[in-house]
């Protein structure tokens, strides 16, 4: 399996670091549900067939960490992003008063 | 030496002028250049080649090519014997050595045999249904007896002597299969500018085109092939790979690929491998692997002088060689002909002509009478006559009569299929195709085209016209320039197939798989017990799981399969097929990474120097770290790291701790960011001064721990442990990038970076005061315990120096540039010399910290809680951090889980050993009552007695309770006292000087 | 008359004439219309179950339904290893009473299914990896299981075959369970399908479920492939497939999916008796009654629901063949295959009821689902019966996540792809 870096470009499966799905996100501590909510983030996934956004790690290259959609059947990538900017678009989007 | 007597007098494209001699089972042979063993050993009239695996029945050569199940030898001797070597694969050169295997005493005379008498109880599943009674027997008399005659050939005894390689190629256009389609894909693509690599498993390019001498372009075959092969290996953007099997297909375009680099020769040239493993990285991707022909299953059909029709035809083409005189030919479609027509040409009788259709066409009916030849129009064979050689052949013909003929060779074709095994790797389906009686491929992996044989095409003309389409067609869609494909003239062969699966008339056993001895009768039984679907089928049986992989099997057992239980044979199933297409050496896959050279070494700033002092070694991770450094006159490690301690708590010592892992953290809100990663409150750190640290997994559990010094306004350097470095850093990265990435901060590892030397002891200062230069004051005021600085030593070299403990002394970490490592420890040793300074290991290293109580990766076993280790109380309370939340479950904050604490003998003389439980004093030593366990054991030259560190369950309320010590793997058990875990100046008297 | 009962006479009888008496091992029925009990999954876990079920716990009116054919799953694509030498108090009892149920397995279900005994050998290359062993080993010891520590002699008289003179990580010794081995793995299945089948079990082959019928907040049945099939009661054993299955009942486990490849060499004459593992790289062998050296490392490291996997991983695995056994370089790997595996998140399996009434749920076995396949039946099977937790499974909860209670072997936490 190859993954195309934005900053290097594609590269083998060995370079990087799988660090999971991408779809959950970190809850405030001190909400009033947080043990449900960090039970939730931690351990709970949906674990779909078909296409998964997920995190690798270009650990042997530009230390990016990258939004993979990959399918994971057919291990087909349809997408990769610069985890950063992807994390920033969420956050801005659950700012209070934001209109997403 | 025996005359070659089945040698041809002219013909094939060995070269009759280079001799070679070779021995199999120790009689000498020869040969000629150009040979496979297989082909040497036919012209030699050596027709018995090898055992079966169960019923030891003998077999011959079947094939000519990377499917055959039955010529395995052990080629070449000791350390360099390669069991189950396919004879058909190896190219002769002189003084090869080759022998038969999986029989005894000798392959003519193979008491094992015997086998062949039992089988009638001897059948597929019959294990399953046996050998149950009395249990007690199964380890001690049946499976040694199974395991005595399992196997077939032998490893070697010794480590593999020669080299293997691994290297990756990166190519526009990726021709799998160098036969007619392959070439003409590869020149077609090849035109275009594009990268091209062609790929093909034998030495010899060509293919079928080769084997079968049907005329391109008017001329004999291998004028064309040649002149290709030319031009390929004349273009500076094509790559010609011969001996290079494509042995699957990965994710993203990647292929595997073995290349068979000395192989063919005695000995691997110097400084070459024996193979060499490809990763092949291909935009697009032609499969012309061409079709392997399927025996036909008969009575008998296993008896050496049975054999494939195309590999006959190989043998008369390629070699010269006549696997036999008098031929008999038995055929499902219009190839019986062409075989027969052959072998007339090469002046052998041909007998027969058995072809199970029946009306054949005029023009068959001309061509057997042009040769010659009887034919026997809807007729089968149903047996064969004869030992260890074939001697006739029992025919019952059309008219339903028995008739015997004498004959030294059946060749059979029960048509062909096409090798389409790549298209199936990444989950593509076949799909059944009723015109050619065989599967073809159906979904491809991406970017990959099909063209010949291996689609279906079995024609020769249709091989080269979809070689060139599909060759012009991948560079095309890369966007290259291209003009139309471009074909030599050629003719398509008839096939005509109507299939025979089985001939049911035969009595005697009719192979399915060779190899594995699977009949048609084992699949009738597993279809009469309910084994019926193919998955079923093979593991009930073991067919098709045989080192051909199946190929010749797999199709044939379907159909059977599917007759047996009224389906359909798509219904019944199909063969996909898994990596590797042709089996792959596991040196090969390893290549250098084996030995001293399984991983890379990671040597500390000062190995040269411990190395040149005496330094013994010890493997922590990736890193070779100086354990101790004996002295000439110490027995043994012990007396070597208690001087260590002893030194150190009494003068000075120096130890190289540039394994821990380092990061700098940089940026407005690095403050903010360790305040998320680490449990501990981190924002309040002062300038110029360390902190512990203890950073946690975000379900609570202990992670890591280390130091953070705050060099600047924005500016922090931390360490993580030795073993945690990668780990740990990758976690700050993700939580910068991912979790946080509005903060401001930058982090960059800078374990390479800096040499970093802790120097403790009471003389630490004193001899530190040497090497710093003078204007850094670094005395107790300016400079107290947890104080960081930047400093330069030696006369303005840069670097920083830190007041850490981990030995409980004074001591401080000084660290440079790791370019003046080696530098600085022989400064610092030769500067230390006054004060008695002696460099300490790991070993010391971890004696001082358990005297101390300090926790390290025995107690950070991935399932302990900052309160089991007893850092509950430095738990942030209002801050965010990872764990925060997690950690206050109940099971994690339970006061019941064991809890660090110390541990003495209370006989004074007892070792104590890591890894031993604890249970109460009275209590037996069982499960209920374990209530924790030993982690980390040392004699202390301080203390004058061997002490621990443990988990024990509430274990700080437990001081001075009597507890037992059980370690029954090691058959010992004593009671201890349960003490304080800090057994070393608990006041911290010293450190702060 | 039809054969039914195995052994050596059966098997000679049978022999005279031409084997032609041999019964199904087990039938194919048609689906009824309602059943007390649906297991769904005809894999090992679940086969085990429905067998256990019928013999142990009494009950009756039984279907097993499989999408595809039974065996096909986990139980058909590992490396056939079985031992219980595992270190933490919730793991230990579940798979000890696993090993008890393989040593008398085949005299209970008339099927030689091939438990081997040859022993597991864990290679340990430091001291920090001895006293992790030692206390492992230990631990093993307090419940009552066998567990020997070795030095490096005594390794190297019971494996002389590994590098002891040129290896990177040197070895110095090992924890060895003597009763630890192998089992022809697909002869469990088999076995279990048969003896369930002559107890009376249904197993229903090509069935898939599509949903699972509920009718409030209490199980009804399943919709399948071949219709509606009732049930008082469904347990689900559907490993490799749980999140997917789970979630037409609403329900979201703590559990990814995730390929561990596995691979065997051609058959060559046997010389590694028992099982035996790196400890300083990804590796394992075993060599079969066939002659196949059986190998594996770790998983590819990412979700999957492909049952293949990628070249890094094959590679990483025969470098640490090669670095532990040199003599292997020129044996030929024959072939390699992918099994999905349900990665729990702390590397432990779940036993245990849902929130839904009737609904019980056996899953997140990780690699570990092989060797304990008779306790996971055993105990599934107890669950589903007496609605009560099996003793043995009783660390085995499905909330241990929310009550912190997590069981990690490795200390690797809440990470599915490193355990």
């Amino acid at each position: 399996m190859r993954i195309q870096c934005p900053c290097c470009g594609e590269r083998s499966l060995d370079e990087f670091t799988y660090y999971g799905d991408a779809s959950v996100t970190r809850p405030n501590a001190f909400a009033p549900t947080a043990m449900s909510d960090y039970h939730a983030y931690v351990y709970q996934r949906d674990n779909r067939d078909g296409d998964h956004r997920e995190l690798w790690y270009h650990a042997a290259g530009c230390h990016a960490c990258l939004v993979v959609t990959r399918n994971v059947r057919s291990h087909i990538i349809s997408d990769v992003r610069i985890a950063r900017e992807v994390a920033r678009e969420r956050d801005a989007a659950a700012l209070p008063g934001s209109t997403s | 030496m025996r005359r070659q007597s089945n040698r041809l007098g002219e013909g094939g494209i060995i070269d009759r002028s280079k001799p070679v001699t070779f021995t199999f089972d120790g009689a000498p042979y020869q040969g000629y250049q150009g040979d496979t063993l297989a082909s040497a050993l036919l012209a030699n009239g050596v027709t018995l080649v090898g055992r079966s695996f169960k019923y030891h029945r003998p077999r011959g050569v079947l094939s000519a090519g990377s499917e055959e199940p039955n010529a395995l030898v052990e080629l070449r001797s000791e350390n360099y014997r390669e069991a189950n070597t396919k004879a058909t694969m190896v190219e002769l050169f002189d003084g090869l050595s080759a022998s038969s295997q999986n029989r005894w005493p000798s392959l003519r005379l193979d008491f094992m045999s015997i086998n062949s008498l039992l089988s009638p109880i001897f059948v597929a599943g019959f294990y399953y249904k046996t050998f149950m009674w009395p249990a007690a027997l199964w380890e001690k008399l049946y499976e040694p007896a199974i395991r005595r005659a399992a196997g077939l050939g032998r490893a070697a005894q010794g480590e593999d002597p020669d080299h293997y390689e691994k290297a990756t190629a990166h190519c526009d256009v990726l021709v799998v299969g160098g036969g007619a389609a392959g070439l003409n894909a590869a020149l077609n693509a090849a035109r275009s500018g594009a990268r091209v690599i062609l790929a093909d498993e034998n030495a010899q390019l060509g293919g079928r085109a080769l084997d079968d001498g049907l005329p391109i372009d008017g001329a004999p075959p291998v004028q064309w092939i040649d002149s290709v092969r030319e031009q390929l290996e004349r273009e500076p953007n094509v790559v010609v790979m011969r001996r290079t099997t494509v042995f699957g297909v990965y994710d993203t375009g990647t292929y595997g690929a073995l290349e068979r680099v000395s192989d063919h020769l005695a000995q691997a040239k110097h400084g070459f491998p024996r193979q060499r493993l490809w990763r092949i990285i291909a935009k697009r991707t032609i499969l012309a692997t061409g079709a392997t022909e399927r025996p036909i299953v008969f009575g008998g059909n296993d008896r050496p002088g049975v054999m494939l029709a195309s590999a006959f035809r190989t043998y008369l083409n390629r070699y010269g060689v006549a696997p036999g005189r008098r031929i008999v030919v038995f055929t499902n479609n219009d190839s019986g002909a062409l075989t027969a027509a052959e072998a007339a040409l090469a002046g052998l009788e041909v007998v027969a002509i058995v072809d199970s259709r029946r009306g054949l066409s005029a023009e068959i009916s001309k061509a057997a009478s042009t040769a010659g030849t009887r034919m026997i129009s809807g007729g089968v064979v149903i047996d064969t006559v004869g030992k260890a050689k074939l001697s006739g052949v029992v025919i019952r013909t059309g008219e339903g009569e028995d008739v015997r003929l004498s004959c030294d060779c059946l060749v059979m074709s029960g048509g062909w299929n096409p090798n389409l095994q790549l298209t199936t790797h990444l989950g593509g389906k076949p799909t059944w195709n009723d015109a050619i009686a065989a599967f073809v491929p159906g979904t491809h992996p991406p970017g990959m085209s099909v063209a010949g044989a291996a689609g279906g095409s079995f024609g020769l003309k249709d091989a080269l016209d979809e070689g060139a389409k599909a060759g012009s067609e991948a560079v095309a869609s890369l966007g290259w320039k291209v003009a139309g494909p471009a074909s030599p003239r050629a003719d398509n062969q008839p096939y005509g197939i109507r299939p025979l699966w089985l001939v049911e008339a035969s009595k005697s056993k009719a192979l399915v798989d060779f190899q594995n001895d699977v009949t048609a009768a084992d699949i009738a039984l597993a279809a009469r017990e309910g084994f019926q679907s193919v998955e079923h089928l093979k593991r009930y049986t073991t067919l098709g799981m045989a080192t051909d992989q199946g190929r010749t099997s797999n199709v044939n057992a379907l159909a059977i399969m599917a007759k047996a239980t009224d389906r359909s044979i798509p219904e019944t199933g199909m063969t996909v097929a898994r990596p590797p297409y042709s089996p792959v050496a596991i040196g090969a896959l390893a290549g250098h990474h084996r030995g001293k050279s399984f991983k890379a070494v990671r040597r500390p700033p000062s190995y040269a120097w411990a190395k040149a002092n005496g330094g013994v070694f010890v493997e922590t991770g990736l890193w070779l770290r100086p354990a101790y450094f004996p002295k000439s006159d110490e027995r043994d490690w012990f007396e070597t790291v208690c001087r260590e301690v002893k030194t150190v708590r009494s003068a000075v010592g120096v130890c190289d701790v540039s394994t821990l892992g380092k990061v700098d953290v940089q940026g407005k809100d690095a403050g903010e960011f360790l305040d998320k990663i680490y449990m501990n409150g981190l924002k309040t750190l002062p300038i110029g001064k360390a902190r512990y640290g203890g950073m946690l997994r975000e379900d609570g559990i202990f992670m890591d721990d280390g130091t953070i010094a705050r060099l600047g306004e924005h500016h922090y350097f931390v360490t993580t442990t030795t073993a945690n470095a990668v780990k740990a850093f990758q976690h700050m990265e993700f939580c910068a990038q991912w979790l946080w990435p509005s903060l401001d901060v930058q982090l960059i590892s800078a374990t390479e970076q800096w040499a970093q030397y802790a120097v403790a002891g009471p003389k630490s200062r004193d001899l530190l005061r040497k090497i710093i230069d003078p204007e850094f004051d670094i005395s107790d005021e300016a400079f107290p315990y947890l104080q960081v600085g930047k400093i330069t030593v030696c006369g303005g070299i840069k670097g920083r120096l830190f007041r850490l403990s981990f030995s409980g002394e004074r001591a401080y970490e000084i660290a440079v540039p790791a370019r003046y490592g080696d530098a600085l420890m022989r400064a610092l040793m030769d500067a230390g010399q006054e004060f008695g300074v002696c460099p300490y290991g790991a070993e010391a290293l971890a004696v001082m910290r358990i005297e101390k109580g300090h926790i390290s990766g025995p107690e950070l076993n991935g399932n302990t809680t900052p309160r089991d280790v007893g850092l509950g109380d430095m738990i942030a309370k209002k801050k965010d951090f990872i764990g925060r939340v997690l950690g206050e479950r109940p099971g994690i904050i339970d006061p019941d889980r064991p809890s660090l604490i110390g541990f003495r003998p209370v006989d004074k003389n007892m070792r104590m050993r890591s890894g031993a439980h604890i249970v109460p004093l009275s209590a037996p030593a069982t499960a209920a009552n374990d209530q924790g366990y030993l982690t980390s054991v040392a004699y202390s030259p301080t203390v004058g007695d061997w002490i621990a560190l443990g988990l024990l369950k509430r274990g700080p309320e437990r001081i001075g309770e009597k507890v037992r010590a059980v370690d029954p793997v090691r058959n010992e058990e004593y009671v201890v006292e349960v003490v304080n875990p800090c057994f070393v100046d608990p006041e911290g008297e010293k450190l702060r000087g | 008359m039809a054969t039914t009962k195995y052994s050596i006479f059966s098997v000679m009888r049978e022999a005279l004439r031409g084997h032609t008496g041999w019964r199904p091992a087990w039938r194919n029925p048609e689906p009824k219309k309602a059943y007390d009990i649906i297991i769904v999954g005809g894999g090992g876990h679940g086969l085990a179950t429905a067998y256990y079920l019928a013999k142990e716990f009494n009950q009756s009116r039984i279907a097993v339904i499989e999408k595809g054919w039974i065996g096909g799953g986990n139980v058909g694509r590992n490396t056939t290893i079985v031992r219980s030498n595992y270190l933490l108090p919730g793991n230990i009892p579940f798979y000890e009473l696993s090993m008890k149920l393989w040593e008398g397995l085949e005299q209970d279900i008339n099927y030689n299914a091939m438990v081997s005994q040859r022993g597991v050998l864990n290679l340990y290359h430091s001291d920090g990896q001895r006293d992790a062993f030692a206390r492992r080993g230990n631990a093993m010891r307090l419940h009552g299981v066998d567990a020997e520590l070795l030095d490096k002699a005594a390794v190297k008289s019971l494996v002389p075959f590994l590098d002891f003179d040129n290896a990177r990580f040197p070895i110095h010794g090992g924890l060895l369970q003597r009763r630890g081995g192998t089992v022809r793995h697909d002869a469990v299945a088999w076995g279990y399908a048969r003896a369930a089948d002559l107890r009376g079990v249904d197993i229903i082959q090509n069935c898939e479920v599509t949903d699972i019928s509920r009718e409030g907040g209490k199980i009804i049945g399943v919709e399948t492939s071949r219709g509606f099939i009732g049930a008082q009661k469904v347990g689900v054993a559907v490993a490799g497939n749980s999140s997917r299955v789970m979630a037409m009942a609403g329900l979201r486990l703590p559990i990814e999916s995730h390929v561990l490849q596995a691979f065997v060499s051609e058959s060559i004459k046997p010389f590694v008796d028992g099982v035996v593992t790196f400890g300083a790289g990804h590796f394992y062998i075993s060599q079969s009654d066939k002659g196949g050296l059986v190998f594996g490392g770790d998983l590819d490291g990412y979700n999957s629901y492909a049952q293949r996997g990628n070249l890094p991983v094959v590679e990483d695995v025969c470098e640490g063949g090669m670095a532990l056994m040199p003599r292997i370089g020129r044996v030929r790997l024959l072939r390699q295959w992918g099994g999905i595996m349900d990665m729990s998140m702390d590397g432990s399996p779940i036993i245990d009821r849902t929130p839904i009434d009737g609904l019980f749920f056996n899953g997140g076995w990780c690699y570990g689902g092989f060797k304990a396949t008779p306790a996971s039946g055993f105990c599934f099977a107890h669950l589903i019966a007496k609605n009560t937790v099996h003793p043995a499974a009783s660390a085995y909860r499905l909330d241990r996540f929310a009550t912190g209670h997590t069981i990690d072997e490795k200390g690797m936490g809440p990470h599915p792809n490193l355990h």
